[in-house]
């Protein structure tokens, strides 16, 4: 199954790192990396420009309004993704409790709908 | 016993362990569900002429498989339909249970998984291992039908839509996922043992259901000294059941309560098996509350309590999971055990209780087995004010008169 590890911190507030800690956790980020995708589980990751460089759209009413900021304005946004292909959802949790940002933000583990789930969900619903 | 009840409780017998076979072979929770569901309807429709099957698991099995391979015709012809289907054709007839693995304990893995809601995976515990209605589980958490039903298809769907396995923990998990099912198993056991709301026989059937899963855990997972240890606490506090609750429904205090009519069969049992716990060596706080429950248990009278060993029991317990009510338990036990004044001083350390009427009511009754009157008059109204139990206020009360000097 595909999920989607939804990285999220609190951006005004993250840990207020030394020198040789940040580049400690920026090793640990690629130490981490690397082994998974040498598992060759990732589909697919990065990085995203903080929260107040978003801009959120809506579509109300025949009209486009836009708006600054991200969707939600929470403590905690979301500052990254990984993409993984995994047998079930307790091998996604053991990746995503390992990641850096799981000891000050919260990684939200998605499943992700597939065309044939969607139409498996679809002939169920019919049954 | 009617032939309906005999059904009935064949069905809640057999269900556990032929939903997880079913699940197991199909792959599917809720094909498996649906596929049983189908089973006993036959099963109501047959039994009653041509009498319980001798062996009704198998028969139930044998059943749900073909009902399940007629949904999947019904449904579709997709590829991973025909490769169980052609499974199923070579094993169709095989209807002895005895060859059918016991995967009950996948099953109890699977329903408490944490990323269920708390609520769900009790339900779901209760509704696949316990084979108890959907009605039955509304009933005794006092929701509507609808709502329950509700609750448990998300968490089905959940299991399905973000991939739960189906299995045992491998080691690493396991501890921590154990731990999670033997809360759920508690939880259980609490909601009819605690609460003082809704249908009374229903809320007795979840302790006996509690004690059941936590017996066939026990059975499934041997060398879990916790699971015992929880089995132990769970029989020892439903010794007493019959006595904690006066004909009005009132709570009825540990001291108060007629000792000649707490169950001994469920005593011994209960002290069984937590020395079998013991003996496994692997110390936790099922065990260690097992402990203090047995010492109260096996006390003739109030003063017979052994308290030196619960204020010790105690105190390993708030070193295992440190929490302020533990405190004043083993503050409370330490005064019993005869030493009201380090009771006092212990209780006077503890932080983050001042809403926790215990507290209150203990510091009270140490404060006046200490002679200090007006701060005890003190103590029992801060008591008063928090406390919301009709028997515990009572007493509460006429402390609080004695100590103002009122009932002279």
């Amino acid at each position: 199954m595909k999920y989607m590890l939804l990285i999220y911190a609190d951006q005004s507030n993250l840990p207020d790192y030394s020198p040789e800690e940040r580049l400690a956790s920026v090793q640990e980020w690629s130490a981490l990396m690397t082994e998974m995708k040498t598992a060759g589980i990732v589909l697919g990751n990065d990085g995203l420009a903080p929260a107040v460089d978003a801009t959120s759209v809506r579509f109300r009413d025949g009209k486009a309004l836009i708006a600054d900021g991200p969707f939600a304005e929470t403590h905690e946004q979301l500052g990254g993704y990984i993409m993984l292909e995994c047998k079930d959802l307790d091998e996604a949790l053991s990746w995503a409790v390992r990641l850096p940002g799981a000891k000050f933000g919260t990684i939200e583990v998605r499943p992700v709908n597939t065309y044939t789930q969607a139409r498996d969900a679809a002939v169920a619903r019919k049954a | 016993m009617t032939a309906a009840a005999q059904i009935e409780t064949t069905f809640r017998a057999e269900h556990g362990r032929v939903l997880a076979a079913l699940i197991s072979q199909l792959g599917d929770f809720t094909l498996a569900e649906d596929a049983l569901q189908d089973a006993l309807v036959n099963a109501l429709e047959s039994w009653p002429t041509s009498g319980v099957p001798r062996n009704p698991g198998a028969w139930l099995t044998t059943v749900a498989r073909r009902r399940a391979i007629d949904r999947l015709r019904r449904t579709s012809n997709r590829e991973t339909d025909s490769d169980i289907l052609d499974t199923f054709a070579a094993d169709e007839e095989e209807t002895e249970m005895e060859s059918i693995p016991d995967d009950r304990l996948k099953l109890m893995f699977t329903c408490c998984h944490p990323s269920l809601p708390l609520e769900g995976q009790v339900a779901l515990t209760l509704h696949t291992l316990g084979g108890l209605s959907t009605a039955e589980i509304a009933r005794a958490f006092l929701v509507p039908v609808p709502t329950m039903a509700q609750r448990l298809a998300r968490a089905r769907a959940k299991i399905h839509n973000a991939g739960i396995p189906y299995r045992v923990p491998p080691a690493d998990l396991l501890p921590e996922r154990l731990d999670a099912l033997l809360a759920v198993i508690y939880l259980i056991f609490n909601e009819g043992y605690v609460t003082t709301s809704g249908d009374v026989s229903m809320r007795s059937d979840l302790c006996v259901e509690a004690v059941r899963l936590c017996r066939l855990l026990v059975d499934l997972l041997p060398d879990s000294a916790e699971a015992r240890g929880l089995l132990a606490l769970m029989l020892l506090h439903d010794s007493r059941r019959e006595t904690r609750l006066d004909k009005a429904g009132n709570l009825v205090l540990l001291d108060d309560q007629d000792r000649s009519r707490w169950d001994r069969a469920k005593i011994n049992e209960g002290v069984t098996i937590l020395d079998d716990a013991l003996l496994l060596y692997a110390p936790g706080p099922y065990q260690v509350q097992a402990a203090i429950s047995a010492l109260h248990a096996e006390a003739v009278t109030p003063d017979a309590t052994d308290w030196h060993q619960i204020a010790a029991l105690y105190g390993t317990l708030a070193m295992m999971i440190p929490s302020p009510v533990i405190e004043v338990n083993r503050a409370v036990a330490v005064a019993m055990a005869g030493s009201p004044a380090d009771g006092l001083s212990l209780l006077h350390r503890i932080k983050g209780v001042e809403k926790f009427y215990p507290y209150h009511a203990a510091r009270a009754d140490l404060l006046r087995r200490t002679h200090q009157r007006e701060a005890a008059a003190d103590a029992y109204e801060q008591a008063l004010a928090l406390c919301g139990n009709s028997a515990e206020r009572a007493y509460l009360q006429r402390q609080l008169n004695d100590m103002l000097n009122l009932n002279s």
